[in-house]
C-alpha cells in the first residue's frame, strides 16, 4: 500500500498470505535445497557440559527435575539478581540458535558471554535437581515449537515440573476496568492441567493470552502432559526495573528447600541489570 | 499432530468435521468458535503441530478462570459423539514456511481419522469480487468432487451459490478460468488438496472485509445451519448462538472513567 507521501507500507493482514500461492506449487530442485539449507541453520540445539547430559541421560540422581525458564529482562535479572547470586549455581549449558536478530551460531559451540543475549542453562552443585534456563535472546516465531520441543526434550519428562517466568507490557493486559499504573506491576499465573498446589495469584483472565516463549513451553507441556506453571508479570516500565523483579520473589518461596534467594541483593547488581536504559534515554548524560 | 486429552485415542469414524481457515477476518474461527460455545461441545485433544505460531489462554468458553480448568493452545479439537461433529479451532496464524506441511498433515489427519466430510469455513477479500459476484449473497460454497455426488444437489435447492470461476485475465473474453479465493488463507490449496486426495470436502466462504467481524461470523453459521441442521432453528427470529465469554473486551480494556 501507497501512502500520499509515496512510501511503501506494508498492510498486515491475518490471512497470512494475500494472494493464492500457485508460485510456491511449482518449487525447483534449487529451491528446495535453499529451503532445506536455511532451516537447518534455523535449528535450535541444546549444549550440554558433559558431566551434566550423562547425568541426564542416565536420570538416576535426577529423579524430579524441577525446570525454571525466565524469559525476558525481567525475569533474566531477578534470575541474577535474587537466586544466582545467593549460591553457587554454575553454567551447565546452553541453547544455540541463529535468527535474523540473535547471531548466535557464529560460534556454535560456546557459551554466550555474561551480559551477552541468548539462552543458559544453570544448576547448583548443592541440589542437582532444581536447573534454572535464563532466557534473553530473541526466539523467532518458526523456532519456538523447536525450543521447547528440543528444551524439554532433553530433560527427563518423569518427574519434571516447570515453572516459567515472563513479562509483559500492562498495555497488552485486558480488563473491563480501567488499568491505573498504580496497579502495577501485578502477576497473573497459567498453568497445565496436571499441575498442582497453590498459587501465589490469580489466573490468567479471558481474553487475555500469552504468546511466544511462554506459550510455546506452557503448550508443550500441556500436550505432554508435564506440571508447569507460567507467571506473567505485567509491568508499566519498558525497560528492566528493580521493582518489577521484585514481584517474582513470592513464586519461588515454594522452592525454598532448594533455591536460595537473595532478598536484597546488592545495588551494584542491580545497577548493572538495570543500567540498560540509562545512556541512551537521556540526551543530558 | 493429533493428542488426545484422554488417555484412550477417540473414534472419529463417520464424523463430520467442521474446521476454519485462518483468513480475511478470521471469519471462519469465529463461526468456530460459536458453533464450540452453543453445542456446548468438550474438548477431544489438542491439534499439536510445529506449523502454527504458539498460544496459550485459559478455556476460552469457561467465563470464569478458576473453573477453566484446562489451558487452551493453538489448535484444539472439540468433539460431540452424539452429533457425530468435531470441530477443529485453529487460534493462530499458520507460519508462512509451513503452509505445504501443514496442509499435508491436516489431510493425512482427514484420512486417518476417516471422517465422513470436512466443511471447511473460509472468508475471501470482498474488495476482489469481480461483476457477477458483487450481485446478490456474500457466501459461497465449493464441493469436492466425491461430495458433490452426495449433497450437490441438496446445496442447489437450498439455493446455495457455487464460488464462480474468475477469469485470469479480466477483459479478454476467452481467458483462463481459474479458482481465485484472495485472502483465504490454505483455503484454495486445501480444497486442492482434498480433491485429488478423493476426500469429501464443502467450503463455505463468505466476501468480507477486515473490521468487526461478528455480524460476518453469524451469517456463516446461519448459512451453514440451513444445510447442516446443527442448532434447532425457531419458528421466528435468527438461530440461538451462543457468544463465548473469550469474545468479551474485542475493543480494549476499560476507558479511564475521569474522561466524562
Amino acid at each position: 500500500m501507497a501512502t500520499f507521501f509515496g512510501e511503501v507500507i506494508s498492510v498486515y493482514s491475518r490471512a497470512v498470505e494475500e494472494d493464492d500461492y500457485d508460485n510456491t506449487e511449482e518449487e525447483n530442485e534449487d529451491d528446495v535445497q535453499i529451503r532445506r539449507e536455511i532451516e537447518e541453520k534455523r535449528e535450535v540445539h541444546v549444549r550440554w557440559c558433559q558431566v551434566v547430559s550423562k547425568a541426564l541421560e542416565s536420570s538416576e540422581n535426577l529423579n524430579r527435575i524441577h525446570l525454571i525458564i525466565a524469559v525476558g529482562h525481567n525475569a533474566a535479572g531477578f534470575i541474577s539478581a535474587h537466586v544466582l547470586s545467593a549460591a553457587d549455581w554454575a553454567q551447565v549449558g546452553w541453547v544455540a540458535l541463529w535468527n535474523e536478530r540473535s547471531h548466535g551460531s557464529k560460534r556454535p559451540d560456546t557459551a554466550p558471554l555474561p551480559g551477552e543475549p541468548g539462552c543458559v542453562l544453570y544448576q547448583q552443585d548443592s541440589c542437582p535437581s532444581v536447573l534454572i534456563c535464563q532466557c534473553t535472546g530473541y526466539v523467532a516465531e518458526d523456532q519456538l515449537f523447536q525450543w521447547a520441543e528440543r528444551v524439554l526434550g532433553s530433560v527427563q519428562k518423569r518427574g519434571l515440573s516447570v515453572t516459567v517466568l515472563s513479562d509483559c507490557p500492562l498495555a497488552e493486559y485486558k480488563s473491563p476496568d480501567y488499568m491505573t499504573s498504580s496497579g502495577a506491576p501485578f502477576l497473573r499465573a497459567l498453568k497445565t492441567s496436571m499441575h498442582v498446589g497453590t498459587l501465589p495469584c490469580p489466573l490468567l483472565e479471558l481474553p487475555n493470552i500469552i504468546t511466544g516463549l511462554p506459550a510455546a513451553v506452557l503448550s508443550h507441556c500441556q500436550v505432554h502432559r508435564i506440571p508447569a506453571v507460567l507467571f506473567q508479570c505485567f509491568t508499566d516500565v519498558i525497560h528492566p526495573d528493580s521493582v518489577t523483579m521484585e514481584t517474582y520473589k513470592p513464586i519461588l518461596s515454594s522452592l525454598s528447600a532448594s533455591v536460595k534467594l537473595e532478598a536484597s541483593p546488592s545495588t551494584e547488581i542491580l545497577q548493572r541489570l538495570t543500567r540498560i536504559n540509562d545512556s541512551q534515554s537521556n540526551i543530558y548524560t | 499432530m493429533f493428542v488426545s486429552t484422554e488417555d484412550t485415542l477417540p473414534s472419529f469414524k463417520g464424523f463430520t468435521l467442521i474446521m476454519p481457515a485462518v483468513s480475511v477476518g478470521n471469519v471462519g474461527q469465529l463461526a468456530a468458535d460459536l458453533l464450540i460455545s452453543t453445542l456446548s461441545m468438550p474438548r477431544a485433544g489438542h491439534f499439536h503441530t510445529d506449523c502454527l505460531i504458539p498460544m496459550a489462554g485459559s478455556n476460552p468458553y469457561v467465563a470464569a478462570a478458576e473453573e477453566a480448568g484446562q489451558p487452551s493452545t493453538n489448535a484444539e479439537v472439540y468433539s460431540r459423539s452424539d452429533l457425530k461433529l468435531a470441530v477443529l479451532q485453529i487460534r493462530t496464524p499458520v507460519l508462512q514456511t509451513k503452509i505445504k506441511s501443514f496442509r499435508k498433515l491436516l489431510v493425512s489427519w482427514i484420512k486417518s481419522s476417516a471422517f465422513s466430510r470436512t466443511v471447511l469455513l473460509s472468508s475471501s477479500q470482498a474488495y476482489q469480487r469481480d461483476d457477477q459476484q458483487l450481485q446478490g449473497t456474500a457466501l459461497r460454497y465449493l464441493l469436492s468432487p466425491s461430495l458433490e455426488e452426495q449433497v450437490g444437489e441438496a446445496l442447489r435447492q437450498l439455493g446455495w451459490t457455487q464460488l464462480e470461476r474468475v477469469s485470469a485475465f479480466p477483459g479478454i473474453s476467452d481467458s483462463e478460468q481459474r479458482l481465485y479465493i484472495p485472502g483465504g488463507g490454505i483455503t484454495k490449496g486445501l480444497y486442492m488438496d482434498c480433491c485429488t486426495e478423493h476426500l469429501p470436502m464443502a467450503v463455505v466462504l463468505l466476501f468480507c472485509s477486515e473490521g468487526d467481524n461478528v455480524p460476518d461470523a453469524f451469517a456463516l453459521c446461519n448459512h451453514l445451519n440451513d444445510w447442516l441442521i446443527l442448532v434447532e432453528k425457531p419458528a421466528q427470529g435468527p438461530a440461538p448462538w451462543r457468544i463465548p465469554p473469550s469474545w468479551r473486551l474485542l475493543f480494549g480494556s476499560g476507558i479511564p472513567p475521569l474522561l466524562f
